[in-house]
């Protein structure tokens, strides 16, 4: 059994269908990543996934129950956190209490302190910073904050909105060497991205989007080897990330 | 002015700033986490000096007045759920025109129940005792108010710094869609809010009505803008600075009478709103807005 089954997921923004019944799947333990560029439905998939979005029609399978239309709150309980895009770490509160919030409906005192030192292990940069406000942290500390945050939620499965936006280049390969060690813990990863070849390089399996429908799938090594795939999302960028 | 008229004027100032001081905190609060202006606040303010009417008409002070702040507390999260909850993914202006809306209706519901002739509000016994301080005679509520606010306004700090709670009203009044992404529920954290800034608008009745004595349907608007504009000049969203606010309101508005310039009291309070949205529009203690990305 797949711990995320979509199915034939719709979902409508207004009048325009955002969604036009796309399907996949999540193995526990997995890296998965959709690619695609922008405006072909990778964030609204993640939206509806977590509660966010009401999808139209269609059905969320996770770790065998059916959690389509629940809330966010309700996905969250189940382990379901999501990375949003653009970090959204809260500015006005500090670091720890940013990391707090990310624990928000647990009560299990002891073992929240525990995550916290596991956090702070993994981004020493942001102990330092604990009773720095999160509005003033650089963007890549930021990055760091809200893994750090979804990870205080002890995820199953983790959902990242496009980590790597408006990162530089070596804060981006960091972002992406954590997310394989959480990966490495046993956290299942579902990875949106832009930056394909990164993704591709990291993933076990992508999906790759056009206009609110999957057209492509493989294995990482195979969708990076493909002729399409490299023309269409790869292009100067694979080059530019050969380093990483 | 003697010395001890010029106490009597502070005292009776300082007193009255802290009602406001407790109405306005009301206004920051609800737009802190909502970005609305409760025009239905004010008269939330005049429905809670109704209440107490009829509270003290059948039960002892003691009783009355935690009836009076539940029942406020009552109809301040109704009016949330009824008028505003249903409008939260609208436009601001639409809220907005909702609250107008309510204002006008409570308004008009308490003319029908309660006629529009002044109603007088019932004595509560130890806020009127007299107090002589040397020269100074003054009542009790005088000098309760001031401290009880400043107290409450404390407490409310408190929460909202250190609290799980206070956390999660900080976050929803940043970002609506990430805070349920932690888990918050939003809808709660709102009612909260307004449950808070009901309680402390009853308590503010209290205060004030127990000074003019009586309660008419409109008795709400007048204080309800003032307070409205000293949340805005201590820095809307701030609760410190909706303290300081009403302080400076109450104090500028009591000297004025007290020099004669009765006329001129409503006038010169709107003309601090004017001033300080030219020369500081976030207020004396507000923080900068910065857009959301």
């Amino acid at each position: 059994m797949s711990l995320l089954e979509i199915q034939d997921l719709r979902v409508n923004y207004g009048g325009i269908k955002a969604l036009k019944g796309i399907s996949f799947t999540v193995e526990e333990g997995e890296i998965v990543t959709l690619i695609g560029s922008n405006g072909a439905g990778k964030s609204t998939t993640l939206k509806a996934i977590s509660g966010l979005l009401k999808p139209a029609a269609g059905k969320i399978m996770y770790g065998g129950r059916d959690i389509t239309g629940l809330d966010a709150q309700q996905t969250v309980d189940q382990g379901v956190v999501l990375v949003p895009e653009g970090r959204k770490i809260f500015p006005n509160l500090t670091v720890l209490e940013n990391l707090k919030i990310g624990a928000y409906l647990r009560s299990d005192k002891g073992k929240i302190q525990q995550d916290l030192e596991r956090v702070y292990d993994l981004f020493p940069r942001l102990k330092e910073r604990s009773w720095q406000k999160g509005g003033t942290l650089s963007g890549g500390e930021q990055q760091m904050l809200a893994v750090g945050r979804a990870l205080m939620a002890r995820p199953r499965l983790l959902m990242m909105d496009e980590p790597s936006l408006g990162l530089a280049p070596l804060v981006v390969q960091d972002i992406f060497k954590i997310i394989g060690e959480i990966n490495a813990t046993g956290t299942t990863v579902l990875l949106i991205e832009q930056n394909a070849s990164a993704a591709l390089k990291l993933a076990r399996r992508g999906y790759v989007m056009v206009t609110g429908e999957i057209n492509l799938e493989g294995s990482g090594s195979d969708l990076l080897a493909n002729p399409s795939v490299q023309e269409a999302y790869l292009g100067s960028q694979s080059r530019r990330h050969a380093r990483l | 002015m003697s010395f001890s008229t010029f106490i009597q004027h502070c005292l009776t100032g300082i007193s009255l700033g802290g009602a406001y001081a407790l109405i306005s905190i009301g206004y920051t609060l609800v737009y802190g986490i909502l970005l609305l202006i409760n025009f239905a606040h004010a008269d939330i303010f005049m429905m809670a000096g109704y209440f107490m009417i009829f509270a003290m008409a059948s039960f002892p002070w003691q009783v009355a007045i935690p009836i009076v702040i539940l029942a406020t507390v009552v109809l301040g999260v109704v009016i949330e759920r009824v008028a505003y909850k249903p409008l939260r993914n609208a436009p601001r202006m639409s809220v907005m025109i909702s609250a107008i809306g309510v204002s006008y209706l409570l308004q008009n519901l308490a003319t029908y129940l309660f006629s529009a002739l002044p109603q007088g509000y019932p004595t509560i016994p130890p806020l009127k005792k007299v107090i002589q301080l040397g020269s100074v005679t003054t009542s009790l509520v005088t000098l309760i108010t001031p401290v009880l606010t400043i107290l409450l306004v404390i407490l409310l700090m408190l929460l909202v710094r250190h609290s799980k709670f206070g956390m999660a009203m900080r976050a929803v009044s940043k970002d609506f869609e990430t805070s349920q992404l932690m888990g918050i529920k939003i809808n709660r954290v709102v009612s909260y809010t307004f449950a808070i800034g009901s309680a402390l608008a009853a308590i503010g009745s209290i205060l004030y009505f127990t000074d003019r004595m009586s309660v008419t349907p409109f008795s709400g608007t007048m204080p309800g803008l003032k307070c409205f504009v000293a949340a805005v000049l201590g820095g809307i969203g701030s609760i410190p600075g909706a303290m300081i606010g009403g302080f400076i309101i109450g104090i500028t508005e009591t000297f004025l009478v007290a020099f004669g310039y009765s006329t001129y009291s409503d006038a010169v309070t709107f003309l601090f709103l004017i001033i300080i949205l030219i020369v500081r529009p976030t207020g004396l203690l507000g923080e900068e807005l910065t857009e959301k990305v």
